[in-house]
């Protein structure tokens, strides 16, 4: 129920919309509950509405940590 | 998809899983609850557990505002359905939830009561919009993702002036449902509720912030880790509560950080903190009656609620006796231990609350864990 997705904005409508697109696919979703996007941005679509910005450089930072994490999983492997 | 793709790597999923084989200490158990329903879902799609080492347990939590939704209120849904004059709409997720004798809204349509599916609040409005002469009733459920929604829709109405709009409110509050679980009478009696750390919600974490959990931290020295709803990030926040455990912390991590901050969405809590307040106690399927665990339409804007509108007599309904829903979603018993499970009760005739969604834990066990359970044994 709670599940969301991130989508790309594609292009600001009236009204507080926003026309997004989720992997292909376009829709219209309401920006009223968040502050300050603009095309180009993520964002975390649920039941038509914006919940949050996807913030990119902790994306990526949190990418890096499972390549890390996982590099220590191998090493503990072959060190055992 | 972009930012979806990446966190289902199942190559990488194998290397922290390793990290956690290493980590976790044999000689201790390590219980963990995930709240949420979406990540109960992505454990059992994704067969997260058999990554896992043997003593890392997951325990399903009760986090589907579906499945927790008392048959009573469902029962009352039906009513407004079934009422001359009334268009109910709804989320698609609680079509199929039977209400007692059999019913669901699904069935109420058919036999010819107006009931509208609905993606969006705003759809709601454009329904009652489009029916001047009807009374639209959105049936709001869900948790703190979908309150603010449901706040917009009521604040668009009373800008419109759309006097045949209401809204039948049961939205409930998951930190209220945390509290519950560690101070359950079985805690108090037992004291052998098996919970060392919870997996904290995605999404709900987007809107309320980190901030909220840190009382569970403090105040019951369990960790808590913040996790998105990918199978790489639920192994990710079970390596981080494996390391808290064993250096004996009890923190607030947030591994969901790319969407949540440590105050959430400001815009949106202001909203829900405008038209909405704290009913005193809210009945939880599988948990009983939750003191301040749900929200009720402030007084000022009961023009919009539908409790206030129509006359809906509470109904409590309880749940068939061999249902092990409150043991199950408290971490007592498994899926597995219930009588009813997979013989009387299955998705497609729900008896208890964790089989109704999909996301609950017995039905995310059917989906996906019996026939590996069975493989195993």
């Amino acid at each position: 129920m709670c599940l969301a997705l991130p989508a790309l904005v594609k292009e600001l409508l009236p009204d507080d919309l926003a026309k997004v697109e989720l992997g292909g696919v376009t829709k219209e979703v309401s920006l009223a509950l968040v502050a300050d996007v603009q095309p180009g941005d993520y964002v975390i679509v649920h039941v038509g509405y914006a919940l949050q910005r996807l913030d990119a450089a902790e994306a990526e930072k949190t990418l890096a940590l499972f390549a890390e994490m996982a590099a220590v999983g191998e090493a503990a492997q072959q060190a055992s | 998809m972009k930012y979806v793709d990446e966190f289902r790597d199942g190559q990488l999923a194998k290397g922290i899983a390793k990290a956690i084989a290493a980590e976790a200490d044999p000689a201790k158990r390590y219980n963990f609850m995930e709240f949420c329903g979406g990540h109960t879902h992505a454990i059992a799609r994704y067969g997260l557990e058999d990554l896992l080492p043997a003593n890392v347990r997951m325990i399903h939590g009760p986090g589907c505002p579906v499945c927790v939704l008392p048959v009573g209120r469902i029962d009352n849904a039906i009513q407004l359905a079934q009422t001359p004059g009334v268009i109910l709409c709804s989320y698609g997720d609680m079509m199929r939830v039977p209400g007692s004798k059999r019913t669901s809204l699904l069935k109420a349509k058919a036999a010819g009561a107006k009931v509208r599916m609905v993606y969006s609040t705003l759809d709601a409005l454009k329904i009652a919009q489009a029916n001047p002469d009807a009374q639209v009733v959105f049936f709001a459920i869900g948790f703190e993702t979908t309150t603010p929604p449901t706040a917009i829709a009521l604040k668009q109405a009373e800008a419109l002036g759309l006097e045949n709009f209401s809204i039948f409110c049961n939205h409930v509050l998951t930190p209220a449902a945390i509290s519950n679980i560690l101070e359950s009478p079985e805690v108090r009696e037992l004291g052998t509720v098996p919970l060392d750390a919870f997996i904290g919600p995605a999404h709900v974490s987007t809107v309320i912030g980190s901030k909220p959990y840190e009382y569970f931290a403090e105040e019951y020295q369990k960790p808590v880790v913040i996790a998105g709803f990918e199978p790489l990030d639920v192994m990710q926040a079970i390596l981080m509560l494996v390391r808290q455990i064993n250096d004996g912390r009890f923190e607030v991590e947030n591994q969901f950080a790319r969407a949540v901050t440590p105050d959430g969405n400001a815009k949106a809590k202001a909203l829900v903190a405008e038209v909405f307040e704290l009913r005193r106690s809210f009945e939880w399927r599988g948990l009983g009656l939750v003191p301040y665990s749900a929200l009720r339409i402030k007084a000022r804007y009961a023009a919009w609620d539908a409790e206030h509108r129509f006359v809906l007599p509470p109904l409590t309904v309880p749940d068939n006796k061999a249902c092990e829903c409150g043991a199950i979603l408290r971490g007592l018993k498994k899926p597995a231990d219930c009588r009813l499970f997979g013989t009387v009760c299955t998705p497609e005739n729900p008896m208890g609350s964790c089989m109704v969604s999909a996301e609950g834990a017995c039905a995310a066990h059917w989906t996906y864990g019996r026939f590996r359970s069975a493989a195993v044994d």
